[in-house]
C-alpha cells in the first residue's frame, strides 16, 4: 500500500466523519441534553442516551431518516474470562451461579460473599466500582460513547437515502434493567427485543409479547449475560486456545522475516494464478 | 396489476368489516399447523396460522429449533477461528458470511486487504450469490408445484460449487478468508473455467425466465401476493432483494465504501415497484445476472500481487467497537464486533438478514390464503441458519 493511497483513505475518512458530525448535530438538535454521549470516528457515529430518553432518542432518529431497522441487542460489560490464564485475575466467579435461579438479588447476594473481589451490583455503576475495588484498571471498560452501567442496551438504525448509519446506546441499571419498546416505532424490534430479553434479561415495558424466541420456554438464565457460564467451557477449556500461547520474541522476528519473503516472491510472479 | 398499500389495507379492514358483519356465519376458527419439518419451510421452521375458513386471520412463527448460540461461541473462540462458525449461519453462500466479520477484524486493526485478495474476496461472494439465489429460483417454482425448475438449478448450481470447491477446498464451508487476506491464491485455469461457468449461469438465468416467469399459473400464483410497502419493510428491517422489490433503491454493494472491488465495477442495481411475491422473484433472478457478469469483470480486471497483507501471527484486535454490514445474498448481514484488545472478540452482535426477513411474516400472512402462504415463504427466502444463528 502507497502512502498516497494512505493520504486518500485519510481524505475519505475525513469526509465520512465531518458528513457523521452534521448528522449528530443535527440529532443533538433534536434530542437537546439527551444525548449524554457521542462519538465520530472511523467513518461511524455513536450516541448515547438515558434509557428513559430511548424512545424519543428512536423517534428523533427516525424523524432524521433514519426509518431503517438494522437490529436491537444488549452488552453485558462484566469482564469475561476467554482464557484460562487470565481467569484468575478477574472478578468473575463462573461457578457462582451455575445453579442458582437467574433471580437478579441472588446472584448478588452470591456474588456478595466474595467480599474481597470488586462487586459491581454493590455501588450500581462501573465508576463506583472502580473506587471500591482501589485499583482503576480492574477490567471493566466502557466502549465506544461511555457507559455508566454493567447493562447496555444498543441499536443500530440505517438510513438508505443518507447512506448512513447511527449506533444507539443506552445505560439499564444493573440490578433490574428496563426499557421503554420501540416495538410501534420499528415493527423489526418486536423480535430483536424478545431476544435481547432471552439473552440478556433486560425487560422491554410494552412490548405486547415478551416470550422466547429462541431458547425453549421453560429455560431457566439468561445465556449471554458474562456471569453464566458457557458449561461445555466448565467442563473442558477450548482445546484451540493451546494455539494462542506466545512466541519467544526470537520465533516471532524469524517469522515476520518469512512473511516478508513470502509476499516478495508474490510479488515476482505476479498475476500467476491469472494465467 | 401492482397492489398498492391504500389497496392492501383497504382489502383487509373490508374483509374485517365482513367478518363482522357475517356473525352469524362465522365458523370457529381453526388453527393450522405447518411445520417444523415441512417442504417449505427447507429447514425447521414452524408456522402457526388460525384460519377463518381459508383466510389466515393471525399468524404467528416459531424458529429457534436450530438455534446454535453463535454470540455466545463467538466470545470463547479467538478470530481467526470464528470463520469456521460464521460459514454455518447461511450455509448457502458461507464465503459472504465470513467477509463482514474478517472486515470488521480489519477495520479495528486498521488494516487492508491486498487489491488482489480485495479481487478475489469479491468473486467468491459473488459465486456464493449466484450458488445461493440458483437454488432459490429452482425452489421456488418447486414450491408452487413446478418441479422441473430444481433439477435444472441444482444442476448448474452444480457448476459454481465446483469453482468454489477448486479454490477454497470445500463446496459448503471454504473457510478461507483471512484477516489481512486470503488463505490461497486461485488455481491455474480457473479463470477460463469460471467464465465458461458464468455464460451457463446467464443461460440458466434465459431458461427460467421463460420457463417460470411466462408461465401463466406461476404469475397468478405470485402476482399480488404478499404485497409488502415500502415502508413496512424498512421498519421490519427487510433487506436484500425483499426490500428492492419494494421499489427501495438500496444496494449495500453500492452505497457503502468498503476495501472490496464493486467500486470498480459497471453494474446496476436492479428494483421493481410492486413488492409482491413475483417482484421479489424477478429481482433475485436479475441479480443472479448481474452477478455472473460482475464475476466476469473482475476475472478480466484481476490485479496482480500478494493475497496476505502483512499480520503478526498471533491475531490481537486493538480495543474498540466496529459495524461493517455487507449486501449478502439473503440480504443484509452484518457484524458488531466490541473487543477489548483480546484474541477474541468481547461480543460479537451478528445480524442476519433471514431473522428480520421473516419478522415480516405475522404482518403479511395475515388477510392471505393458506397457498399463498407457501409462495410467500418461498418468496420471501430465508435459510433456517440464518434465522437461528
Amino acid at each position: 500500500m502507497s502512502s498516497a493511497d494512505t493520504e486518500e483513505q485519510q481524505d475519505q475518512h475525513a469526509a465520512a466523519n465531518a458528513e457523521r458530525q452534521q448528522v449528530l448535530d443535527e440529532l443533538k438538535a433534536a434530542l437537546g441534553d439527551a444525548v449524554v454521549g457521542e462519538e465520530v470516528h472511523a467513518g461511524d457515529l455513536w450516541i448515547r442516551v438515558p434509557a428513559g430518553e430511548w424512545r424519543q432518542a428512536m423517534e428523533a432518529c427516525k424523524a432524521a431518516g433514519f426509518n431503517y431497522f438494522d437490529f436491537l441487542s444488549g452488552i453485558d460489560w462484566m469482564p469475561s474470562a476467554p482464557n484460562p490464564e487470565d481467569a484468575e485475575t478477574l472478578s468473575v466467579e463462573p461457578d457462582a451461579d451455575a445453579d442458582e435461579a437467574p433471580d437478579a438479588e441472588e446472584a448478588a447476594e452470591a456474588e456478595a460473599e466474595h467480599e474481597a473481589e470488586p462487586q459491581p451490583s454493590e455501588a450500581g455503576t462501573v465508576a463506583a466500582f472502580e473506587t471500591a475495588a482501589g485499583e482503576p484498571d480492574s477490567g471493566w471498560k466502557t466502549g465506544v460513547a461511555g457507559g455508566e452501567t454493567r447493562f447496555q442496551v444498543f441499536a443500530r438504525l440505517h438510513s438508505p437515502q443518507r447512506k448512513l448509519g447511527v449506533t444507539l446506546k443506552a445505560d439499564l441499571d444493573d440490578e433490574s434493567p428496563q426499557v421503554a419498546s420501540i416495538h410501534d416505532i420499528f415493527f423489526g424490534a418486536e423480535w430483536h427485543e424478545r431476544e435481547t430479553w432471552e439473552m440478556y434479561g433486560f425487560v422491554f415495558e410494552g412490548h405486547p409479547d415478551l416470550r422466547h424466541i429462541y431458547l425453549p420456554g421453560e429455560f431457566e438464565g439468561f445465556p449471554l449475560r458474562k456471569d453464566f457460564p458457557l458449561l461445555a467451557r466448565e467442563v473442558k477449556p477450548w482445546p484451540g486456545l493451546v494455539d494462542v500461547e506466545d512466541l519467544p520474541a526470537a520465533e516471532e522476528a524469524r517469522q515476520d522475516a518469512a512473511i516478508n519473503a513470502a509476499q516478495e516472491g508474490n510479488g515476482a510472479d505476479a498475476g500467476e494464478g491469472g494465467s | 396489476m401492482a397492489v398498492t398499500e391504500q389497496q392492501r389495507r383497504a382489502y383487509v379492514a373490508s374483509q374485517a368489516a365482513d367478518a363482522r358483519l357475517n356473525v352469524e356465519l362465522q365458523t370457529e376458527d381453526m388453527t393450522l399447523n405447518i411445520g417444523p419439518q415441512h417442504p417449505a419451510t427447507h429447514g425447521t421452521l414452524r408456522v402457526v396460522a388460525r384460519l377463518d375458513g381459508e383466510q389466515v386471520v393471525w399468524a404467528d412463527v416459531v424458529c429457534g429449533y436450530m438455534h446454535r448460540g453463535y454470540e455466545k461461541l463467538t466470545e470463547v473462540r479467538t478470530y481467526p477461528q470464528i470463520t469456521t462458525l460464521v460459514n454455518r449461519i447461511d450455509w448457502l453462500s458461507s464465503f459472504a458470511n465470513e467477509v463482514p466479520f474478517i472486515l470488521a477484524a480489519e477495520k479495528l486493526m486498521d488494516i487492508e486487504a491486498p487489491p488482489r485478495a480485495q479481487y478475489i474476496r469479491t468473486i467468491l461472494f459473488e459465486l456464493a450469490r449466484i450458488a445461493n439465489i440458483t437454488l432459490f429460483i429452482g425452489t421456488m417454482g418447486a414450491d408452487l408445484g413446478a418441479i422441473t425448475p430444481v433439477f435444472y438449478a441444482f444442476r448448474d448450481r452444480e457448476r459454481i460449487l465446483n469453482q468454489i470447491e477448486a479454490v477454497t477446498g470445500g463446496r459448503f464451508h471454504p473457510n478461507f478468508d483471512r484477516i489481512g487476506g486470503l488463505k490461497d491464491d486461485l488455481p491455474r485455469g480457473w479463470i477460463d473455467e469460471t467464465k465458461s461457468a458464468m455464460v451457463r449461469v446467464r443461460e440458466f438465468c434465459d431458461e427460467l425466465e421463460e420457463l417460470l416467469m411466462g408461465n401463466e399459473i406461476f404469475q397468478a400464483r405470485t402476482r399480488g401476493i404478499g404485497v409488502i410497502p415500502a415502508d413496512v419493510g424498512l421498519s421490519y428491517g427487510l433487506s436484500g432483494a425483499n426490500i428492492r422489490a419494494s421499489g427501495i433503491d438500496w444496494d449495500l454493494r453500492r452505497d457503502q465504501d468498503l476495501p472490496l472491488a464493486w467500486k470498480d465495477l459497471d453494474w446496476k442495481v436492479w428494483t421493481h415497484p410492486d413488492g409482491d411475491s413475483f417482484a421479489r422473484f424477478w429481482v433475485r433472478l436479475q441479480e443472479t445476472r448481474e452477478a455472473s457478469k460482475m464475476v466476469d469483470q473482475m476475472l478480466d480486471g484481476l490485479p496482480a500481487g500478494s493475497i496476505q497483507a502483512k499480520v503478526p501471527r498471533i491475531i490481537k484486535v486493538p480495543e474498540g467497537e466496529a459495524w461493517v454490514h455487507t449486501e449478502n445474498p439473503l440480504g443484509e448481514m452484518g457484524y458488531y464486533v466490541v473487543s477489548q484488545g483480546g484474541l477474541g472478540p468481547f461480543r460479537c452482535k451478528i445480524r442476519s438478514a433471514s431473522f428480520n426477513n421473516v419478522s415480516v411474516l405475522p404482518w403479511v400472512l395475515r388477510g392471505t390464503y393458506v397457498p399463498d402462504i407457501i409462495t410467500i415463504l418461498a418468496s420471501l427466502y430465508f435459510i433456517l441458519g440464518d434465522i437461528d444463528r
